[in-house]
């Protein structure tokens, strides 16, 4: 129940003493926002508070004698309690660096808060590519994937097997729009046609209404521009209607290892989509997920997990090469002058419109034969090499982006 | 907009499925208000436990979809009991409002337990494979299940409703909310039968989480989500009547399935439009007694 506005508080102290003059009232404090309690909690929620941890401890001895403390709270997907929730956190509680926030109606709100107070945004769970669009900020980096990234990964490799014919089913808010117009201009980029689109409320319980519209509209592919629980009901649902049967393909256009596993393999088979990061991609991801689902009911990480450690451990190495952590402004521009490296995505780095860049991983859901145990979900399709996985900088109009 | 007539009729038949659920969580809501005067604001979380149940039943112990339609009711019915004889009965002489929030308390505390455990995003749980399938019907797709929830829940709501309006256990349960002691004069055991029935509408909660359970991924929120809906088709149907639960259910259902068509953004608000209206202009609701 959402009723309640609930603050969860965790602190990581790690020890004490401070050599940083301009670190700000002495204390980094990174604030991890997100949806604690609803339909992203699993995919986000207590677990980046637990990412943020992780990749604190990782730091070591470079960040021996910082004084450093992570604290989380729940927006419950909605942007005026998650404004209320930043504001407070920067006025009051001197929180320096707000991390993930995932639900891009928040995510929106919130970049604006933090370029008008200058502080550091690091967006993890949020995909609209307006973040480094028309709404880009010297205060924003936009670190783990775009909708313009899932478009781009999934609309291709699906037209071009042939899927040419789309209807959408939207989440009515910023996400869903934006993840509905970027797949459509690239299912229009490649000869394909949109014949439809549908907006559900969100988050929404029952899908049936929408896939029969759906089904009506005869498309060859049904894209889900949703995420979470909508995107697993919707599924479910689809299978029990017997659209997949039927000739029909779905989409689903963000699909996270929380959502396969709650769907089980055997409704998910198939399912192909895009995604950063995968637990079982190399052994530094393998020993992160184990560290990291010890200390989360067994749950493995998703790729927002990764981003937010990824993105942390950045910031908080840029903050000791300056050794200050009080102008936002400079703290994002000397991340993106400098190249990111880190154990879960290895090297990458952060373009003038504040995208963070690296590969992007086209996955398809494995047969329940061919899973080997718990979450053991996804075979690789393809890799999408850096350099084409985003947004060319020209395209995005963004107005840091000069000439 | 060009009406396709097919269509609509699809539309029509699933909102007749969504409104079997309102109609079968709004009728325990509706026998409890009635017989109790208790306002159960843990019924979306005793049906989320259904659900859960129905997993559990499955998982650990094997049992499968038809031995959870009979068990979770009993078990989780049989907590309801417990919940009733141990904080509820306290409440009955008091304002509504105290067994509200007591019963909000308790959901927010049972659904935060079951998300520390399970997480928010739910676990699988299939369709039983003798009602899977689809049957044509000329102008859409029904799938097997959903006919089944259909005429399973109808069943169950004229059953209970033919049992408090025309039996007699229904007649000494009516005249008990009238006139306890006068009831309890000809030797019946009042608050027993006030319990058992808590433990009934409870149970009915359970029924529909079971049966919800392979449509909705079985997570410890799908009972907040319903909970204020029904609500307001009970208070659309008037608070504690059985039949204006039972046909309000069903009809909001249908006029949802209707937006879903015509105009799907104001889906999740045209129920409580309705709620307005009814309000302003009936307020004991479309099948209430005025007090």
């Amino acid at each position: 129940m959402k009723l309640l506005r609930t603050a969860i508080l965790s602190a990581a102290m790690v020890s004490a003493t401070a050599a940083y003059g301009q670190i700000s009232d002495g204390v980094i404090k990174i604030g991890v926002m997100n949806d604690m309690s609803g339909t992203y909690a699993d995919l986000a929620g207590p677990g980046s508070v637990l990412a943020a941890r992780l990749a604190i401890e990782d730091l070591g001895d470079l960040v021996k004698g910082l004084k450093i403390e992570v604290v989380g709270a729940d927006h419950q997907n909605k942007p005026d309690i998650g404004s209320n929730i930043v504001r407070q956190w920067i006025d009051v509680d001197k929180v320096d660096v707000i991390v993930d926030v995932p639900t891009s109606s928040v995510a929106l709100a919130v970049n604006e808060i933090v370029k008008e107070k200058n502080k550091v945004f690091l967006v993890s769970g949020a995909a609209s590519s307006d973040l480094t669009g028309p709404r880009c900020s010297p205060n924003t980096i936009h670190w783990t994937y775009d909708t313009w990234a899932l478009a781009n990964g999934t609309g291709n490799a699906i037209v071009k097997t042939g899927g040419d014919t789309w209807f959408f089913l939207t989440a009515d808010y910023a996400f869903g729009h934006a993840l509905e117009r970027d797949t459509a201009a690239v299912v229009v980029k490649n000869g394909g046609k949109v014949v439809g689109q549908v907006r559900h409320p969100f988050p929404g319980q029952d899908f049936s209404s929408f896939l029969l519209q759906a089904q009506a509209s005869k498309a060859k592919i049904i894209g889900l521009a949703n995420a979470g629980a909508d995107t697993t009901n919707a599924i479910k649902q689809a299978a029990e209607f017997g659209i997949t049967q039927k000739g029909q393909n779905l989409a689903g256009l963000l699909v996270f290892l929380t959502d396969v596993h709650s769907l089980g393999l055997k409704t998910a088979q198939g399912l192909i989509f895009t995604e950063a990061w995968y637990w079982d991609m190399n052994d530094a991801n393998r020993a992160f997920a184990k560290r990291f689902a010890a200390a989360n009911r067994g749950v493995y990480p998703s790729m927002i997990h990764a981003g937010v450690y990824s993105a942390v451990t950045h910031y908080l190495k840029t903050v000791v090469a300056l050794k200050s952590d009080s102008d936002g402004k400079a703290v994002v521009e000397h991340m993106k002058k400098n190249k990111t490296k880190d154990a879960l995505f290895g090297d990458g780095e952060i373009r003038q419109d504040g995208r963070k860049v690296h590969p992007m991983y086209l996955f398809e859901v494995k047969k329940p034969e061919e899973s080997k145990g718990p979450w053991d979900y996804y075979k690789l399709r393809a890799t999408i090499p850096a350099n084409e996985a985003f947004r060319p900088l020209a395209d995005g109009k963004c107005p840091l982006v000069s000439g | 907009m060009d009406i396709n007539l097919p269509a609509l009729f699809g539309q029509l038949l699933i909102g007749l499925i969504n409104g079997s659920f309102y109609a079968l969580l709004s009728l325990g809501l509706a026998v409890i208000f009635g017989m109790l005067n208790i306002i159960n604001f843990a019924h979306g979380a005793q049906y989320m436990m259904g659900a859960f149940a129905a997993y559990f039943l499955l998982q650990y112990a094997g049992l499968n979809y038809w031995w959870a339609l009979i068990l979770a009711p009993v078990i989780v019915g049989g907590i309801g009991i417990v919940i009733e004889r141990a904080f509820l009965q306290w409440l009955y002489k008091l304002d509504h409002l105290y067994g509200l929030l007591l019963t909000f308390g308790l959901a927010l505390i049972i659904q935060g337990l079951f998300r520390q455990q399970y997480g928010s995003s739910g676990l699988p749980y299939q369709i039983p494979p003798q009602l899977t399938g689809v049957r044509d019907l000329g102008f859409t797709f029904l799938p097997n299940y959903r006919a089944w929830v259909v005429c399973f829940s109808l069943a169950v709501c004229l059953g209970t409703w033919y049992m408090i309006e025309k039996t007699r256990l229904g007649a000494y349960l009516r005249a008990a909310t009238e006139n306890p002691t006068l009831v309890r004069a000809f030797g019946i055991n009042v608050p027993r039968m006030i319990t058992l029935t808590y433990g009934f509408g409870v149970g009915l909660a359970a029924l529909a989480g079971v049966m919800a359970a392979p449509i909705y991924a079985v997570n410890p929120t799908m009972g907040a989500d319903i909970i204020i809906v029904v609500f307001a088709v009970v208070v659309i149907g008037g608070m504690g009547s059985i039949m204006g639960a039972i046909v309000t259910g069903f009809g909001l259902g249908v006029v949802e399935g209707l937006t879903k068509y015509f105009f799907p953004e104001a889906s999740n608000t045209v129920i409580f439009v309705i709620m307005v209206i009814v309000l302003v202009t009936r307020p004991a609701g479309l099948f209430g007694r005025v007090a």
